[in-house]
């Protein structure tokens, strides 16, 4: 929103929820869906050149005008993961990355001593950082005190659509961080994405939620209002949770009324 | 000589360079990084990047993700 820019990186958006590309069923249904979601900053990962592809997601983000963000998915080291930093810095002339360094495929969780190695590295060699990291206020303190420009805490792993698991963490890492927290992982629905907004996140990822939907447009554009409305009660601020009811309608002035007359 | 381009093996004439192998895979102007041995190498410095026998070369794109 106009009056709420979110700041990134030394940049400004608007939007507050970033995409991913993947899975997608087309590049045609993506392009559509980046539209809805009113997106200004989405991920691509590095992959081996194939001459047979046809299309290219980057044509696509070039024209809606997205900044790319390349991502390290699929390192399990930090020292693949630096290099496929650098790699996408040459191909795309980006130095922003958004880091992932994970520990193994059956939970794509983060490997949080290689991805701290990483990150610091990265950071000493002039990139923006972004780190995808688990829902930990230690290592979230420690990768925004290595220079990380946001922490990308996971809801829970990466397309499981579980949403956020441990939502105290997140108010934990929200409260210190002094970089944005931004949800990565995890979001299954627009409820999911409201609630890491009223927690206090500066924004969103996704890609699976969107992407794999049955309508992929369509939960695009509910994520989109979904960033805003939970960001908008955030900052309206909710009434504290109560043990007992608060009546809203003004006990003063109450008729005196026989209780058994009428009948009925 | 025998290099590995993208994990396959390819045979190239001596002192081939960097710029001519990336050429024939593609003809995008940008997007396209390549690493030698675990190593960036600039696309400004391709032409001037002459392969030796068993260099493994990675050309990498963007592609869909994350």
């Amino acid at each position: 929103m106009a009056d709420d820019l979110f700041t990134l990186g030394g940049r400004t958006f608007s939007s507050r929820l970033i995409m991913g590309t993947g899975g997608a069923p087309s590049l045609d249904v993506l392009e559509r869906s980046l539209v809805a979601s009113g997106t200004e900053l989405t991920t691509v990962a590095m992959r081996r050149l194939d001459p047979t592809v046809q299309g290219s997601v980057l044509s696509v983000l070039d024209r809606l005008g997205i900044q790319v963000l390349p991502n390290t998915a699929g390192c399990y080291t930090a020292g693949e993961a630096v290099l496929t930093a650098r790699l996408a810095r040459e191909a795309l002339g980006t130095d922003w990355i958004k880091l992932e360094v994970v520990a193994d495929e059956r939970t794509l969780l983060p490997d949080g001593v290689e991805l701290l190695d990483a990150a610091e590295t990265l950071v000493d060699d002039g990139f923006t950082v972004l780190p995808y990291t688990n829902d930990d206020p230690v290592l979230a303190r420690k990768l925004e005190d290595v220079g990380c420009a946001a922490v990308m805490p996971l809801g829970s792993p990466i397309g499981s659509g579980l949403g956020i698991r441990n939502p105290h963490n997140f108010e934990l890492i929200v409260e210190r961080a002094g970089v944005p927290v931004i949800l990565d992982a995890g979001a299954g629905t627009a409820s999911d994405v409201a609630l890491a907004m009223e927690l206090g996140c500066a924004a969103v990822m996704l890609a699976s939620a969107v992407t794999r939907a049955q309508v992929p447009v369509l939960m695009a554009t509910s994520m989109r209002h979904a960033v805003e409305a939970g960001r908008l009660a955030h900052r309206a601020g909710r009434i504290p949770r109560r043990h007992f009811a608060e009546a809203s309608s003004p006990a003063a002035g109450l008729a005196v009324l026989d209780p058994e007359r009428p009948a009925f | 000589m025998t290099i590995s381009v993208n994990g396959e093996p390819r045979e190239v004439a001596a002192g081939t360079t960097l710029d001519v192998v990336v050429a024939a895979l593609t003809s995008a102007p940008s997007g396209v990084a390549a690493a030698l041995n675990e190593t960036v190498v600039p696309r400004g410095q391709w032409p001037a990047t002459a392969l030796g026998e068993g260099d493994r070369v990675e050309v990498l794109t963007a592609v869909q993700g994350g």
